[in-house]
């Protein structure tokens, strides 16, 4: 693989991962039973979409073919989307919702962290503008996570079950593939060994807080990287795209 | 070379103009998001965006041009910088003012890391000044707001978060 073909390859999951766990969040706004957690999905969802258009135009500079953020986001396949599987898993309860930003939240964060020093500097600055944002949604979401897992018997068991389902889609966020080593070893990217490390202590820490169990490492999903995805994200695509698609061009 | 019939400063001083479109009590030079400002065969507007995803950002570029183009500026071209990043320790002590003045506390100062972390920090109620303030919601109506309420007055407010 070349480094420009990976270095857009990485890109492009990053801009995925932000635009379909965004999307994702869009599905539950208007439905939230309280204003104020309302208010804070809506806003977690605002700036998932804000920072894929950043990583998007950046990936349509790279690829130069002239298309543009839209083209990326409206205009591809399933199979040509490289988010990870674990944030295309469709919503759940309120709780569900919650244990799967807080897993994922604690790996992205400590992904823009080590983004912020890469020798790629548009991704470096996205990366700094993006990590104040993240770690605002983490503070509120682990705070959710210990008092639901710390709350009522069945709010316990409820997160503890969506902690075990979820918990195989963790193990692909640490694989690193050939666009993950690349990065890291021409930009000075993450190493995801070392973040694997830190984002098990962190997750650890918060588990233990919210008096739940930490799953086994047991057998873990995986294939969202290369486009193969779990049944759930080709409905969130359908109606993502489903404008775009019907009305070719149609503009704001 | 042309003769300008503006200067950089004129230039500066038709930017101190354009309000922001949620906020609209604070210009974009109180925001803070006017990064530079290039004036030669065509004016080139530095501006960063606030949150990533803040959807007035279409709107300031828009109002940027509108503006200049009322001056009789023709050729204006807007550039987008990411770097450094936007904290709310851009916002002039002026537009703090204008905030509180407005109804909104505004932000602690210095965004620390720490601060996001462990950020309690007592706010300042922005009508009755009393301390004994609680939060609502770490959310607010648009991105950068959180919703507070005074414990002594009473009333309802919104607080600039601290990012």
């Amino acid at each position: 693989m070349k480094i420009d073909d990976a270095r857009l390859a990485y890109v492009l999951r990053l801009g995925d991962n932000a635009l379909i766990l965004g999307q994702r969040l869009v599905e539950v706004v208007a439905a939230y039973p309280e204003l104020e957690e309302e208010l804070a999905n809506a806003n977690f969802a605002l700036d998932y979409i804000g920072q894929a258009r950043m990583f998007y135009t950046y990936a349509a500079e790279l690829e130069g073919q002239g298309r543009g953020e839209d083209d990326l986001a409206f205009l591809r396949d399933e199979n040509e989307f490289r988010n990870v599987l674990l944030i295309e898993q469709s919503n759940g309860h309120f709780g569900e919702t919650i244990t799967k930003l807080v897993l994922f939240e604690s790996f992205y964060l400590l992904q823009l962290e080590a983004l912020m020093s890469c020798s790629d500097d548009r991704v470096a600055e996205i990366a700094a503008r993006a990590e104040k944002e993240i770690r605002y949604h983490l503070r509120h979401n682990v705070q959710w996570l210990v008092r639901l897992g710390d709350g009522t018997a069945e709010s316990h068991e409820r997160v503890q079950q969506s902690l075990d389902t979820l918990w195989q889609y963790t193990g692909e966020l640490f694989a690193p593939d050939e666009v993950d080593n690349l990065f890291e070893a021409e930009f000075d990217g993450p190493d995801l060994h070392a973040i694997r490390e830190r984002w098990q202590a962190n997750v650890a820490a918060i588990i233990a807080q919210a008096t739940l169990e930490k799953p086994a490492d047991a057998w873990m999903a995986s294939g969202g990287k290369e486009g193969r995805h779990s049944e759930h994200l080709g409905y969130l695509i359908a109606e993502m795209q489903y404008l775009q698609r019907t009305h070719p061009g149609a503009t704001w | 070379m042309v003769e300008l019939a503006f200067s950089r400063e004129q230039v500066l001083t038709w930017l101190k103009e354009v309000p922001d479109p949620e906020i609209p009590v604070l210009t974009i030079t109180d925001l803070g998001i006017v990064r530079g400002v290039t004036v030669n065969e065509e004016v080139v507007v530095e501006l960063t965006p606030t949150y990533s995803g803040c959807p007035a950002t279409e709107v300031i570029e828009q109002s940027v041009i509108d503006a200049l183009h009322k001056h009789g500026v023709e050729n204006v071209r807007i550039k987008r910088v990411l770097s450094p990043p936007w904290t709310t320790d851009w916002i002039s002590d002026e537009g703090r003012d204008k905030l509180k003045e407005y109804g909104i506390a505004p932000p602690a100062q210095s965004a620390s890391k720490r601060e996001l972390l462990h950020g309690s920090r007592a706010i300042a109620c922005p009508r009755c000044e009393s301390l004994d303030t609680q939060v609502v919601s770490e959310f607010g109506s648009t991105a950068c707001k959180a919703s507070f309420k005074c414990s002594d007055c009473l009333e309802p407010f919104e607080y600039f978060k601290c990012i």
